[in-house]
Formats: structure tokens, C-alpha cells, sequence
């Protein structure tokens, strides 16, 4: 069995799977570094059994795993996945079409629209970039000066994406959210991410520490992962009086923090899955 | 054994773990850089590329 593993720098979370890759027997795993790929437009000879996504940069992730399946070959995420996971704005309309509870959201389009709705969902408010990750460049706006300048900011610094005016609901966090780590068909762990900062990533400083798999947990992020087109994502949730908020779905997920902590093999159940969706005893 | 390669930013000293992999992040402990290995045979370490608006998960 052949599986093309998909990748720019090789982070631990990379390290990991290459690892888990090599403990078993009858796999062949071929790195492709996206930097380097070249691919002709029709080609259908490429030999994987199924390609695993692990790009750093989502634009060249999404359109790498588009071309593989074009080619025929099986993907983990599917490109479809990675489109609306890859895009605020669509993993919202994909969360409210399926249901799912989720902050409230906003969209505008232009600074005086984007004001407008920020004042009709009332301060604060968090906005943020509807393609970008880690934590970055999201704005917690406590008042409409300060509306004013970011959306100011944005419009006048940013790339054109940051004209898509992305405003969710500020959410009380008590100083934690839970991350979920969804594989197939089950939420195999999850870890709270606790910080003194509104913003909880651990790519911003956050700490990681176990989390039980309650049946809203499962329930919930099985829910999420449905969505957004299923197979590999780490789903992102707001604790709230009325109960779990889904905050935003990731496809390629990080684990390396969460190994350890929750003490579940993350790599070795992604490679698991892998392996059973190229035999085709599972689907993506 | 680990292998011990010139920081190409610092000059300080990068250990390499035997199980290293092309492509590998590092970090230099001196001078706190991350580091790609871009090449094993000989080694080879160079500045790693600069976050970019879309890089994440």
C-alpha cells in the first residue's frame, strides 16, 4: 500500500505520523513537499492508494487535494472539507445548515456595512480574518471607537480578504475551550485549552490539559465533522450556560500537545483510518 | 549519537537527533531561529520560511 503524504515543513505533528507510518508493516509512504510538487492538468497514473494532507498553507493544501482527486486518487481531508473548513464564513453556513449551536455570526462586506452590523449585534465582538488560523489577527472589539479604527485598519493594510468583514459573538470563555479531535466516525479525545487571554489557542500560549469525551462532546463534534464533509478535523468548542457552542472546524489538525495529554495515540489512529479508507473498509 | 551542525544564522551549535528527517523544524537553542534541515547527506540547515496569512490548521 502506498500512501502519498502531503506536506511543506515537517512540524512534530508531521514527525509523528511519518512514525506512526513506519511501524507499519506493508506501507509505503512517499513524502510529497508541496513546495516542489509540479502536476500536469489530467494526469491519472499517480499510484497512491490514498494522499493525507498536511500542508502548512491552506491555499496550496486545497488545491493540491483538488488535482489528486481529479487524478483519482483518495484524499483525507477531501478538498471539499478543506474549502469550507479552510473558510470562516463557510464552516458557519455549513455548522447553521446542519443545526449545529454556534456563536452568532455576521457578514458585511464593506467598512460602513460592517459597522452597521457590529452595532446591531452590540460590543464586544470578536472579528476576524475568514481564511487564517492560530489565532491570528483576531480583533476583540469592546466599543465602536475601536470598531471604527480596526475596520479602518483592515480596510486600508489588508488584503482583499480582509474585507470580507467576518464578526462573531463575543463568548465568555471562563479562561478555557475544548478542543475535539474527530477520526471517521468517533471523537477520539479532547483537551481544554486554558489561558488568561480571550484568545485560547496553544498556538498563542494556551495550555492543553485532558478533557472527557462527554456524550455532548462526542455528540456535538461528530455533528461538526458531519457538516464540513467528515473525516479528520479537530472541532472547536465554547462552553456556555445553555451548553457547547461549535466555535470553528480544522482540517488539518495539530496534536503534538494533545499526545501526551490525553494519552490517546492521535497519529496512530490518523494513520489507521488512512490505511482503512485506501483498503476502502472506510470512507472519508 | 546526535550531530552537531553550525547555526547558519548565529554561528552557534544546532544538535541533530539521529532520527532527523529532511524537512525538519528545528530551533536553535542560541539564538532561537527556526531552522529547516534541507538537506541529510551532507547536512544542511537554512532559515526556515516565514509564516504566511495562510498558514494554520
Amino acid at each position: 500500500m502506498k500512501i502519498g503524504f502531503l506536506h511543506s515543513l515537517l512540524r512534530k505533528d508531521e514527525k509523528l505520523l511519518l512514525e506512526a507510518c513506519g511501524s507499519r508493516r506493508n506501507l509505503e509512504v512517499v513524502r510529497i513537499d508541496d513546495r516542489k510538487l509540479t502536476f500536469d492538468i489530467g494526469t491519472k497514473r499517480l499510484g497512491f492508494d490514498v494522499v493525507l494532507e498536511r500542508s502548512i498553507n491552506h491555499s496550496r493544501a486545497l488545491h493540491a487535494l483538488k488535482l489528486f482527486e481529479s487524478a483519482g486518487v483518495k484524499c483525507i481531508n477531501e478538498s471539499q472539507v478543506a474549502l469550507v473548513c479552510g473558510d470562516k464564513l463557510l464552516t458557519s453556513d455549513a455548522l447553521q445548515k446542519a443545526g449545529i449551536p454556534q456563536p452568532r455570526v455576521k457578514v458585511a462586506f464593506t467598512e460602513a456595512s460592517a459597522l452597521q452590523a457590529i452595532e446591531e449585534m452590540g460590543y464586544p465582538v470578536v472579528l476576524k480574518p475568514a481564511v487564517g488560523s492560530w489565532g491570528r489577527l483576531l480583533s476583540k472589539v469592546n466599543d465602536r471607537d475601536a470598531a471604527e479604527s480596526i475596520l479602518e485598519h483592515k480596510t486600508v493594510l489588508g488584503t482583499y480578504h480582509h474585507s470580507i468583514f467576518y464578526i462573531q459573538e463575543y463568548i465568555e470563555k471562563r479562561d478555557r475551550d475544548i478542543r475535539s479531535f474527530v477520526i471517521g466516525d468517533e471523537c477520539v479525545a479532547a483537551v481544554y485549552r486554558t489561558s488568561d487571554h480571550w484568545i485560547t489557542n496553544t498556538a498563542r500560549g494556551a495550555v492543553a490539559s485532558k478533557c472527557e469525551v462527554t456524550d455532548e462532546i462526542q455528540r456535538l463534534s461528530m455533528a461538526a465533522a458531519k457538516a464540513v464533509g467528515g473525516g479528520i478535523v479537530a472541532v472547536d468548542l465554547f462552553e456556555t450556560d445553555n451548553g457547547l457552542l461549535v466555535n470553528e472546524v480544522n482540517y488539518t489538525m495539530e496534536f503534538k500537545n494533545s499526545v501526551e495529554t490525553t494519552g490517546v495515540n492521535i497519529p496512530g489512529l490518523i494513520v489507521d483510518y488512512a490505511v482503512a479508507v485506501a483498503r476502502g473498509t472506510r470512507h472519508v | 549519537m546526535s550531530k552537531t551542525i553550525e547555526c547558519p544564522i548565529c554561528g552557534g551549535d544546532v544538535s541533530l537527533a539521529n532520527d532527523t528527517i529532511q524537512g525538519e523544524l528545528i530551533e536553535c537553542q542560541d539564538c532561537g531561529t527556526e531552522l529547516e534541515v534541507t538537506n541529510l547527506n551532507p547536512i544542511k540547515l537554512a532559515e526556515a520560511p516565514q509564516e504566511e496569512e495562510d498558514w494554520g490548521e
